[in-house]
């Protein structure tokens, strides 16, 4: 058997290749995203970017009924956006196989919250899966097709950061092919949501079987060990607990909804004490509660919040102290992530951070924007709320409301938002940061991007034209690296009696296009330079002072913005001339 | 405990764009190719944007957890300054190694004033007790024509103080980076290599 060393989401992209699925569709979100970015190296799958989770959802869901084996991915928070779907599909079951990715992000490493996903499937009545290590998130696609399609039921893969971006070894094979199904028009089963009444008891009696079948299922495990102490643990929690504590004895969950009820009182009668080791939410240990069952330990030894690791069970199990860093004793400052170089986000923050405005911001690279040097933006929610924050701003009596949103944002949810703001009579400003990417989450297309995930050409969103359809009498659309222009729009938006919309247009740095372009970097000509500093303001990464005390660009890192040189008063920064590259 | 029981942990630290991820994924596939089970944690998202990065890679005869626990750590491998000292409690305080690559990537706070830098961060840790190791990395890297393979120059170093063999490592770097930029690399991992004292005992 070939071994490969995967990342867990290269193992999800593999397992589902293997499992014959045909349709691969999500929305970015770390820890997600790689799911789908690997899945177009292979060629018997059609992968998509939708434009939000609960189209995603929506395109798999006919797709699975349709009768083809389906993968949908996406963050925590997208399953928000899909709850719609995520909570009807049971009522009407699935044809083909169909397994979404859940990645959760305990630790909040790039997410607005922690938020446990496991609850969201009880409350829809979804089974969930949860691997361990790489090749289990493997193994676990192909046996959550499996389980999908014996049962009729959309099932739910949880994975979590730390498990999403690690690698291990991982088995490899190769493909099943598996015959498509029949779709079979069924008006009670898919059309008519009042015969979803008679759909209900069916959604009570599928639970109790998969709960029967949660009892006999290879997925959970126990491995016999001290029968003094038993742990009940699952996800990445398993392998900490094995670190920790090698000889006890332990109960790996590998399907944590519905829970195996007789497994759990059976194994917690064996040992003297349990602890249930679970990262997130007491999901597991509720119901063990619920169960009545008495000798269990769990969130109030461990904690709720934040990621596990091993140092921390072993901490909260006395087996010894971790150290904690040298912060307290020298000066470790934090190292924030900010603005690239040569990021056209720059210059609108400059331009609001001069102009004093409230600003409604939103989720993306650009909310660094609310970090010093700019400290520019005043809120962030989630996905798309820029626009409807504003406009509810602006209904307790802020003034000159500005709301800024990134594009991928705008086409996921924003674009209701901006309809209802000009239903509704807003007057405020909305600027729309036209990078042509996803950069946030490393460069995805989206449909105003003008490609597909493969790289190809495709139809792209006209944004100025949308605006206009949505009754935005005042649009402009301007160059991200031209701060006259920026700074101009700008402020003529806010002059303007009713609502407008500044489009910035400037492409990512990390566009494959923009990275391969020629660059003839920029230099500061020190016999010209004042040292007045004005460059240094424009807070680019690649300027520093030199020991001589003059600003000096990393000619490696120059972008050639040009964004530093339209600050300079003596006109000192200027590109380098060939014969000086290299230089200084 | 003997070479082959025990379970290695080597801890990178640097800023978005050092290159930190790279050279735990050579290092892993290194410890693949010598034999070993292997994990590697990586960062994604919004610690590449010029933000602290850090990656481990766990190496032995059987691997639980991805992550190291603090003081646990074989090396803790510093890229950068800030980021060897932010990191540096990960490594074993009497028999683990600090290595550092001599450079200074002042975070924006600092440009504008409102913060120091620790300068003496390696003094700090020697005082400390640990045991540092300081390469001018990036310096070497740019004598060698790019200060980019500054990574390299580190993996070079530390590659000594692992029990895989030399072989190994350049058939993983052959392995792992593009033709283009193999042979500069290849004399930046040697480079890096002459720097360190090989395993003792
Ligand atoms: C519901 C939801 N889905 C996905 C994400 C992950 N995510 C964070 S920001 C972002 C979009 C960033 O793109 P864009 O708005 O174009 O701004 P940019 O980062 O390019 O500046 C995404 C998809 C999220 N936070 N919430």
């Amino acid at each position: 058997m070939k071994k490969e060393l995967l990342l867990g989401n290269h193992a999800i992209a593999r397992g589902a290749w293997e499992a014959g699925v045909e349709f691969a569709v999500g929305y970015p979100g770390t820890p997600s995203t790689e799911i789908l970015e690997t899945l177009t190296q292979f060629p018997d799958v059609h992968a998509q970017w939708a434009a939000n989770e609960k189209v995603a959802f929506e395109e798999g869901m006919g797709a699975a009924i349709g009768g083809v084996r389906v993968l949908v991915t996406m963050k925590h928070v997208g399953l928000n956006v899909a709850a719609d779907p995520f909570m009807v599909f049971p009522y009407a079951g699935t044809n083909a196989g169909f397994v979404v990715i859940s990645a959760d992000d305990p630790g909040m490493h790039s997410s607005q919250n922690e938020q446990d996903n496991r609850y969201l499937a009880r409350v829809a009545k979804v089974p969930v899966l949860e691997p361990s290590d790489c090749q289990e998130c493997k193994d676990f696609v192909r046996a959550g097709l499996e389980l999908s399609e014996k049962f009729g039921v959309p099932v739910m893969l949880r994975t979590t950061t730390r498990l999403a971006h690690h690698k291990s070894l991982v088995e490899i094979g190769d493909r099943t092919t598996v015959p498509k199904r029949e779709f079979v028009p069924d008006a009670k089963r898919f059309s008519v949501p009042i015969y979803r009444r008679l759909l209900r008891p069916k959604v009570e009696q599928r639970l109790e079987q998969l709960r029967a079948y949660a009892e006999e299922t290879p997925l959970n495990r126990i491995e016999e060990g001290d029968p003094m102490i038993g742990v009940v643990t699952n996800g990445i929690s398993y392998q900490y607990v094995k670190e920790v504590m090698p000889q006890a004895s332990i109960l790996r969950l590998g399907m944590t909804h519905p829970l195996p009820r007789d497994l759990l009182v059976d194994f917690c009668a064996k040992h003297g004490k349990v602890y249930v080791v679970e990262e997130g939410e007491p999901f597991i240990e509720e119901h063990m509660l619920a169960l009545g069952i008495p000798n269990i330990e769990g969130k109030q030894r461990f904690g709720v919040i934040g990621e596990y690791s091993p140092g921390r069970l072993a901490a909260a199990l006395g087996l010894g102290e971790v150290p904690e860093g040298f912060a307290s004793e020298i000066n470790i400052m934090p190292r924030p992530p900010m603005f690239c170089v040569g990021c056209g986000h720059r210059t609108v923050f400059s331009a609001l951070r001069q102009m004093r405005v409230t600003v409604s911001g939103d989720i993306g690279c650009y909310t660094m924007g609310a970090l010093p040097p700019f400290e520019a933006s005043h809120t962030t929610f989630c996905m798309g709320a820029s626009i409807g924050v504003a406009v509810g701003l602006e209904r307790a009596g802020e003034e000159r409301v500005v709301a800024v949103i990134g594009d991928s944002t705008f086409v996921h949810a924003g674009m209701p938002s901006l309809v209802d703001s000009v239903y509704n009579r807003s007057k405020l400003t909305l600027i729309i940061l036209d990078n042509s990417t996803t950069g946030m989450t490393g460069g995805q297309p989206h449909p105003a991007s003008g490609k597909d995930i493969y790289g190809g050409h495709a139809p792209r969103l006209n944004l100025v034209a949308l605006c206009n359809a949505a009754g935005v009498e005042h649009v402009s659309r301007v160059d991200a690296w031209n701060r006259k222009q920026v700074f101009g729009a700008i402020r003529e938006a806010l002059e303007f009696d009713g609502p407008s919309v500044v489009i910035v247009h400037g492409p990512c740095q990390r566009i494959p296009e923009m990275k391969q372009r020629e660059i003839i970097p920029f230099f500061v000509e020190e016999e010209l330079c004042t040292q007045c500093e004005a460059c240094l303001k424009v807070f680019c990464p690649a300027i520093t002072l030199n020991a001589r005390g003059f600003p000096e660009i990393h000619p490696a890192e120059c972008t050639a913005c040009t964004l530093c040189a339209q600050v300079c008063p003596p006109e000192a920064i200027i590109p380098l001339p060939p014969d000086r590259s290299g230089t200084p | 405990m003997s070479e082959h029981e025990k379970t290695y942990g080597v801890l990178f630290a640097g800023v978005g764009g050092q290159g930190a991820l790279l050279a735990a994924e050579i290092t892993a596939m290194a410890a693949v190719s010598g034999g070993y089970e292997v994990k590697q944690t990586e960062v994604h998202g919004v610690s590449q944007r010029g933000g602290s990065v850090e990656t481990h890679v766990r190496f032995g005869k059987t691997v639980w957890s991805p992550v190291i626990t603090p003081g646990r750590a074989d090396l803790v491998v510093g890229l950068e300054k800030l980021e060897a000292l932010r990191f540096a409690h990960f490594a074993h305080q009497s028999q683990g190694t600090i290595l550092v690559n001599d450079h200074e990537i002042l975070p924006g706070s600092v440009t504008n004033a409102a913060e120091t830098y620790p300068h003496e961060a390696l003094t700090f840790l020697n005082d400390k007790g640990y045991r540092v190791i300081t390469i001018p990395a990036s310096e070497m890297a740019r004598d060698l024509g790019d200060g980019r393979m500054a990574n390299v120059v580190m993996l070079g170093a530390m590659s000594n103080l692992l029990p895989i063999e030399e072989k190994v490592w350049l058939d993983t770097l052959r392995k792992r980076i593009p033709e283009k930029y193999r042979q500069p690399n290849l004399k930046a991992f040697e480079a890096g290599r002459k720097m360190s004292d090989p395993p003792k005992g």
